[in-house]
C-alpha cells in the first residue's frame, strides 16, 4: 500500500534515529518479560513451597457466625438477657457423613485429624505439643510429613496401636530417642503411654518442638473425644480451585472451611501490590520509549512538511497523513516488540541458570524463572500502545499541517 | 465526483476574497470574477506580491476564501468538508509548482503513479503503462527509474507535468512551472503544455512571470494588488 511505501521512505531517511528507538523499545520490552518473569518466578517458587507445608482447604469445627441459641429460635425478640446459652460441643459432628458425602465430589484427598493440646513426659522432662491424631495413610495424602522424616516410617503409627511421631527437636528437649515409651497427659488429666515410632524435621521450630501425631482412635481416647473429628485437610489436584471447593464445602457442611488464598491473604495481597509495582515499572519503562518514538516521528514530520503538502495537494486526505506516520510509530513498536520479546526470552533463560548459594555449604540455587506468553502479550501490548500514541499525536499535527503554508515557505 | 453540467464553465469564482485575518489582515485576493471554460490555456500574471499564487491556491481549492466562492462544473465548493475537497483536488485538479516537489526519495515513474494509487481505479499494471506513456510522451521515457535528484530541472518539472496528468483532470494550475529554467527547459516545459491542451481537453492555468511565454498563450489575466487589472483573451496568440 502506498502509505507503508511512504512510511517506509520516511523510515530509510531516519534510519540511524529510528533503529535507537527501536531498539529503546526492544530495551523496554526486554527488560519488563525479564522482570515478570523473575517476578512471577519466585512468586510461584515461594507459592509452591507454601502450598506443599499447608493444607489447601481447611475445614475446622468452627461456624463464621455465632449458633443460634434455641431461645432465639423460639421467641421473635430482638434481644434475650439472663439465660444460660447453650454450650457449643467442639467438633466437626457425624465425621464419617461428612467425609462420604465430600469425597463425592472435591476434587482431590481429604483426611481428617483431631488436635488437641497434651503433656509429653519422660524421665522427668515436661514438653507442652498440640497432638495431632490422625489415619496415617490418608494424612500421607494430604501433608508432606513422609518427606521430613529423618528415622522411623510415619506409616508404622497405622500398624502400633499407640504410636508416636515427634519433631526431633522435642525429643532433643526430652531426651528420647526412637523406641522409647512416653507418656502423654492430657488437659483433663487422663494418662496414657505412647511409642516412639518416627521422628520428623521439618525445619520449622514452632512444629519440631510442638507437635505430635498419633493415631486418631487412640488420641480420641486420651482426649476424651470419642468419634470426634475437628478438622478434615483438603489436598486438591489443581490448587486454583481452592476458593470454589472451601465456599460449596462450608455450605455443604456449615463449617467454616478456609482455602490457603484467604489464610494467606495478607501474602496474596502483597503479591498483588508487587505486581501493581512491577507493572507501573514496565508502563514507565514504555513511556520512556515512547517518548523517544514521539520525538523521532515529530522530527520525520518536521523534516517531510513539504512531502506532506504535495501528497495533500495531490488530493489525500488527512486521513492518510495520519495513517502514514502512525504507521511509522507502529512499525517502531512492532519491531521493538517483537526484538524485545526475543531479548526478554533470552534473559530469561540466562537469568535461570545462574547458580548461587545462600549460604557457604547450602544447597546450590537458581533463580526462579516463569516464561509466561502473557508477560509477552502484555509487554508487546503495552509498547504497541505507546508506540501508537507516541505516532498518533505528532501524526495528527502533520494531517493538519496547511500545505500553503508549506508551499509558500519553500518557494 | 462533481458531474460537468454542460452550461457550466469547468471553473467559475463569484467575488473571491481572502483576507489573512490579524492584527493588520492582509489582502491576498480581492473580489476575483471569472469563467474559465474546457480546454482554456490561461496565463496569470501580475507584479511580485500581487497575489497570484494565494489565487492559484483558492482555484484549487488547498486554500478556503474568506469571501465569495469558487464553482466547480458549477458546483459550489465553500461548503464541502476538507475530506470531499482532497477528493476533488485528487479526480479534478492537477499541481504544478515553481519547484519541483516531487517525492524525494520515489522514482520518476512511481511519482507519476502516486495520484492513481491514491485513486485506485485502474490496476497496478495500467496505472504502471500509464505513468510510463506520460513520462515517455515528454521525453522522458529513458528516465523512468531516476529519482528527482539525478534529473535536471527541466525534466523535473516534466515529471510533475505528467504527475498533474496522472488521473486525467480537466484542470491544470501551474504556478511559475518555469520559473527555475533556463530557456531550453522552459520551451520545452510550454510546449509540454500546449500539447496537453491541444491533445488532452484540459484546462491549464499557469502564473507566470515569462512575458513570452505569456503572450503565447489563450487568454491572459492580469493582477494587481490582489484584483482583476485585466482578463482578456489573446485569439491570435503569436504562433509558437
Ligand atoms: N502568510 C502571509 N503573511 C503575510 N503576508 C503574506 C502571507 N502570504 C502572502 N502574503 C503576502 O500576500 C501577497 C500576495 O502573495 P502571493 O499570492 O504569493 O503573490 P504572488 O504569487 O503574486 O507573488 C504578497 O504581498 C505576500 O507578501
Ligand atoms: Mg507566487
Amino acid at each position: 500500500m502506498l502509505q507503508f511505501k511512504i512510511a517506509a521512505t520516511h523510515i530509510r531517511s531516519r534510519l540511524r534515529q529510528t533503529i535507537v528507538s527501536t531498539l529503546g523499545v526492544a530495551l523496554g520490552v526486554g527488560f519488563s518479560i525479564a522482570m515478570a518473569a523473575l517476578m512471577e518466578g519466585s512468586q510461584r517458587d515461594f507459592v509452591d513451597t507454601l502450598i506443599n507445608a499447608i493444607p489447601h482447604v481447611e475445614i475446622q469445627d468452627e461456624k463464621r457466625v455465632a449458633t443460634v441459641q434455641p431461645a432465639s429460635r423460639v421467641y421473635d425478640a430482638t434481644a434475650i438477657h439472663g439465660l444460660r446459652p447453650l454450650e457449643d460441643l467442639r467438633g466437626i459432628r457425624n465425621p464419617t457423613e461428612a467425609l462420604v458425602s465430600l469425597r463425592e465430589w472435591v476434587p482431590g484427598n481429604m483426611a481428617q485429624s483431631l488436635s488437641g493440646q497434651a503433656v509429653l513426659r519422660y524421665s522427668g522432662q515436661d514438653l507442652g505439643v498440640t497432638i495431632v491424631g490422625v489415619v496415617p495413610d490418608r494424612q500421607l495424602q494430604v501433608s508432606q510429613i513422609a518427606e521430613d522424616m529423618r528415622q522411623g516410617r510415619f506409616l508404622d503409627l497405622a500398624s502400633t496401636a499407640n504410636g508416636l511421631v515427634i519433631g526431633d527437636t522435642a525429643a532433643n528437649r526430652l531426651g528420647a530417642a526412637l523406641g522409647d515409651m512416653i507418656t502423654l497427659t492430657s488437659a483433663a488429666g487422663l494418662s496414657k503411654r505412647f511409642k516412639v515410632v518416627g521422628l520428623f524435621h521439618t525445619g520449622v521450630t514452632a512444629s519440631d518442638e510442638g507437635l505430635a501425631y498419633a493415631p486418631l482412635k487412640a488420641t480420641q481416647i486420651l482426649l476424651e473425644k470419642p468419634n470426634i473429628i475437628n478438622r478434615i485437610t483438603i489436598r486438591l489436584a489443581t490448587i486454583d480451585d481452592a476458593n470454589d471447593v472451601a465456599a460449596r464445602a462450608e455450605r455443604q457442611l456449615g463449617y467454616k472451611a478456609v482455602s490457603w488464598i484467604e489464610a494467606n491473604e495478607g501474602l496474596m495481597e502483597a503479591f498483588t501490590i508487587r505486581n501493581i509495582i512491577m507493572y507501573t515499572v514496565v508502563g514507565a519503562i514504555l513511556l520512556v520509549a515512547g517518548f523517544g518514538i514521539f520525538n523521532i516521528i515529530s522530527t520525520i514530520v518536521h523534516e517531510k512538511a513539504r512531502d506532506i503538502a504535495i501528497l495533500k495537494s495531490l488530493g489525500f486526505r488527512e486521513t492518510d497523513m495520519q495513517m502514514i506516520f502512525a504507521i511509522e510509530g507502529l512499525v517502531i513498536g512492532l519491531f521493538g516488540a517483537v526484538a524485545g520479546s526475543a531479548l526478554g526470552y533470552a534473559l530469561s533463560r540466562y537469568m535461570a541458570t545462574i547458580e548461587f548459594e545462600y549460604s557457604v555449604g547450602a544447597e546450590v540455587t537458581q533463580m526462579p524463572i516463569f516464561i509466561s506468553p502473557i508477560h509477552y502479550l502484555i509487554a508487546a501490548a503495552l509498547a504497541l500502545l505507546s508506540s501508537g500514541i507516541a505516532g498518533y499525536l505528532p501524526a495528527r499535527r502533520a494531517a493538519q499541517l496547511n500545505p500553503v503554508d508549506i508551499i509558500r515557505g519553500a518557494t | 465526483m462533481l458531474g460537468s453540467s454542460p452550461d457550466a464553465p469547468l471553473l467559475e469564482t463569484r467575488n473571491l476574497t481572502r483576507i489573512l485575518p490579524g492584527v493588520v489582515p492582509v489582502t491576498l485576493v480581492e473580489d476575483v470574477n471569472l469563467q474559465i471554460g474546457r480546454s482554456e490555456f490561461v496565463a496569470i500574471t501580475g507584479p511580485s506580491g500581487s497575489g497570484k499564487s494565494s489565487l492559484l491556491y483558492l482555484l484549487g481549492l488547498l486554500d478556503r476564501p474568506t469571501r465569495g466562492e469558487v464553482l466547480i462544473n458549477g458546483h459550489p465548493t465553500h461548503a464541502r468538508s476538507r475530506v470531499e475537497l482532497a477528493d476533488l483536488r485528487l479526480e479534478q485538479i492537477g499541481f504544478v509548482f515553481q519547484f519541483h516537489f516531487l517525492l524525494p526519495e520515489f522514482t520518476a515513474l512511481e511519482n507519476v503513479m502516486v495520484p492513481m494509487q491514491k485513486l485506485a481505479r485502474l490496476s497496478k499494471r495500467d496505472q504502471k503503462q500509464r505513468a510510463t506513456d506520460l513520462l515517455a510522451n515528454f521525453g522522458l521515457g529513458d528516465l523512468l527509474n531516476r529519482r528527482p535528484a539525478q534529473l535536471s530541472g527541466g525534466q523535473r518539472q516534466r515529471v510533475a507535468v505528467a504527475r498533474a496528468l496522472a488521473n486525467a483532470p480537466p484542470l491544470i494550475l501551474a504556478d511559475e512551472p518555469t520559473g527555475s529554467l533556463d530557456s531550453h527547459a522552459t520551451e520545452q516545459v510550454f510546449q509540454t503544455l500546449k500539447d496537453i491542451v491541444s491533445t488532452k481537453d484540459t484546462t491549464i492555468i499557469s502564473v507566470t512571470h515569462d512575458m513570452d511565454i505569456a503572450t503565447r498563450m489563450h487568454r491572459r489575466i492580469h493582477l494587481v494588488d490582489g484584483r482583476i487589472d485585466y482578463d482578456r483573451s489573446q485569439t491570435d496568440p503569436v504562433p509558437a
